[in-house]
């Protein structure tokens, strides 16, 4: 069973008495372990549909189910509940919360979970070791490099070993050794721990590392490929 | 998660410091504001019992009608009979009578003629039975000149009238007045001493002599103009329940000379003062928690702007709007706490201090009528020590709601971009 159906999906912004349409005819299905890159150039559409696949926003036609559930029909507690167990972020600016420590950063999804504290403990220094960042616990984010804090958001992101990661624009802010870093990261985690990774980038290094590519352009997709990614 | 939030605002001092700032301060003046009034209250009530009101009076119903000009021939008869019973009905309460008049204190030259003249207040008290008068009115430590009477003939002057009509220690003085019956009243009396009682209203014009003489001088034998009670500490319930009983079996409506007795609270002004300290206490709480609210308000919208890319964070990561709206209560009722305790702990130093050394306000009562003392004082109580809580926390806590309300109203679907930026 897909990990997430996008049926006939169409997007709309109101725009003073008209209407912007922001992604059309969208039919796509992710099955679960991808590592799929969703590229385009700024305004194709990337973002809303990362949106719309994260429970943050929903469609104006068409259906979109994500782990079986429909996100049109779901409350914004349930968006909350489906985002938390089963959905890890990784955003361009890293967004951490500066007062916590990388071990609190991290921590902080699983207290929402509210699981026990040993069980959070040996997770959080389970993800951090994944990320080669078991050194810098009690580090804070100012104290980190750009890639450091992207390896901390990436930790973050799959401490609660969800199904599915969304990152938009994961290396954007950051230099070609890192990004790699980064990358080669995410690629174990997704071939090691089976965790579904969707990318939207326009960033021609990440290319080679994905396994599916699809374009968008004005809002509709122009390619689905099958890359040999990694 | 408590513990996750109070390391945020621990080691987030902008997001802490400013509240607990505004707070604290707050706090310390309620807490202020509140000893003083809270002494200023009990001041008055204990001078006006010691000089004037008891904490409960016993006169005639037609001398309540006339209350304020003390009209002593419509006083109270067979008082030490009277006394016997009360003393009886309530062994808990003291009873003392007494005499208040109004007339002339001449002061004659070498010659007999009248060297100078003025109007005084006369207190008939009992001076010589036991100490509890004297001590009542502090006549000890009142006393600024010379001693107090020993023997009947003697008379205690106010300092202040002593220095304007040029009176010395040993001097004799005549009272002139009008009896009982309305005939005229004219004896000497020997100034033994003279007294400074800190209190305006008795420093301008008051003379002071035992009842015995008072007697004699009015033609008041076995009489008094009132007889006050004492508890052994003031209560204003049992003052009233006291009353009401006494005035069931003793007040009769066709008699205007059975008894009534009066509560403290309602004899002359104090009813309207207390009240009004009351109702000041009350306004003084309000307006500090809206102030405070607004002021928290206003903190707690630029805070949200500055956090504003931790809680899109927190909303992208599955924490739910109610949750977080919920924690930044919980953040502001954790600030409410440790803003009050430090507000209170600054304000109880002060009340402290105030109530150990007061402030002088004689300058601001040379034309009382009010029997108050010159120096105000503060005086902590336990509820001084939980009063703040109430304006600091709710203060926080309603600021940190108006503001969190910002984000029911913020759009999930602009998160990515929103974070991007």
């Amino acid at each position: 069973m897909a990990l997430i159906k996008i049926n006939e999906m169409l997007k709309n912004y109101p725009i003073g008495r008209g209407k912007f349409t922001a992604l059309k005819n969208i039919d796509l299905e992710f099955e679960k372990g991808e590592f799929t890159g969703i590229v385009g150039p700024s305004g194709s559409g990337k973002t809303t549909l990362l949106n719309i696949i994260g429970s943050l926003d929903v469609q104006s036609e068409g259906s979109v189910e994500v782990m079986g559930k429909d996100i049109k029909s779901l409350s914004s507690r349930q968006s909350s509940r489906l985002r938390s167990e089963h959905i890890g972020f990784i955003f361009q600016t890293y967004n951490l919360l500066p007062v916590y420590t990388v071990f609190e950063n991290v921590e902080f999804p699983l207290l929402l979970l509210k699981m026990p504290a040993a069980e959070r403990k040996k997770a959080v220094l389970g993800a951090l070791e994944w990320v080669g960042l078991i050194d810098k616990i009690k580090s804070r984010p100012a104290q980190l490099s750009g890639g450091e804090c992207q390896r901390v958001a990436i930790a973050r992101a799959i401490v609660k070993k969800p199904d599915l990661v969304l990152a938009d624009e994961p290396t954007a802010n950051l230099d070609a050794e890192n990004s790699h870093h980064i990358l080669k990261t995410m690629k174990k985690i997704n071939e090691e721990l089976g965790t579904t990774f969707i990318f939207s980038t326009h960033d021609a290094k990440v290319i080679k590392y994905l396994r599916r590519k699809i374009s968008l352009l004005d809002g509709k997709v122009d390619k689905d490929e099958i890359l040999n990614g990694g | 998660m408590i513990k996750f939030l109070a390391k945020g605002l621990l080691r987030d001092r902008t997001r802490s410091f400013f509240p607990i700032l505004i707070i604290a301060s707050g706090v310390m003046l309620t807490v202020l504001f509140y000893s003083w009034i809270n002494g200023y209250a009990m001041m008055l009530i204990a001078d006006n019992a010691r000089f004037e009101t008891g904490h409960v009076k016993i006169v005639t119903r037609a001398y309540k009608e006339l209350i304020d000009q003390r009209p002593y021939d419509l006083g109270l008869m067979n008082v030490n009979e009277k006394i016997e019973i009360l003393s009886n009905e309530y062994p808990q309460m003291h009873w003392q009578p007494r005499i208040y008049f109004g007339g002339l204190l001449d002061f004659p030259d070498d010659k007999g003629e009248t060297f100078s003249q003025g109007e005084v207040i006369g207190f008939g008290i009992d001076l010589f039975t036991d100490s509890f008068e004297r001590d009542l009115l502090n006549l000890k430590e009142a006393l600024s000149n010379g001693n107090l009477p020993s023997r009947q003939g003697e008379i205690l002057i106010s300092h202040e009238v002593a220095e304007k009509l040029g009176i010395n220690i040993n001097d004799v003085v005549t009272l002139i007045g009008s009896t009982m019956y309305g005939s005229m009243a004219m004896q000497n009396f020997t100034v033994s001493g003279m007294v400074r009682f800190g209190i305006q209203v008795m420093d301008r014009g008051a003379v002071i002599v035992d009842i015995a003489d008072v007697h004699s001088f009015l033609d008041m034998e076995d009489s008094a103009s009132e007889i006050l009670g004492f508890l052994p500490k003031y209560d204003e319930d049992t003052t009233f329940e006291i009353s009401a009983a006494f005035n069931k079996t003793y007040t009769d409506e066709e008699d205007e000379f059975s008894e009534i007795m009066l509560p403290l609270r309602t004899q002359g002004q104090m009813e309207f003062l207390l009240t009004a300290l009351d109702e000041r206490m009350g306004i003084f709480i309000f307006i500090f928690i809206l102030v405070m609210s607004l002021v928290l308000w206003n903190s707690g919208l630029m805070n949200g702007i500055r956090r504003y890319g931790e809680i899109g964070v927190r909303l992208a990561i599955g924490e739910s709007k109610g949750h977080i709206y919920c924690s930044i209560i919980l953040e502001s009722f954790l600030i409410g706490i440790a803003a009050t305790i430090i507000g209170t702990a600054i304000g109880l130093v002060f009340s402290y201090f105030l109530q150990y050394y007061g402030i002088d306000v004689s300058s601001m009562l040379k034309e009382s009528q009010v029997i108050m003392s010159a120096t105000m004082k503060a005086q902590v109580t336990p509820a001084s020590y939980f009063i703040g809580f109430i304006p600091g926390v709710i203060a926080s806590v309603t600021g940190a709601m108006i503001s969190g309300i910002g984000i029911y109203k913020r759009n999930t679907a602009q998160l990515f971009k929103e974070l991007e930026t």
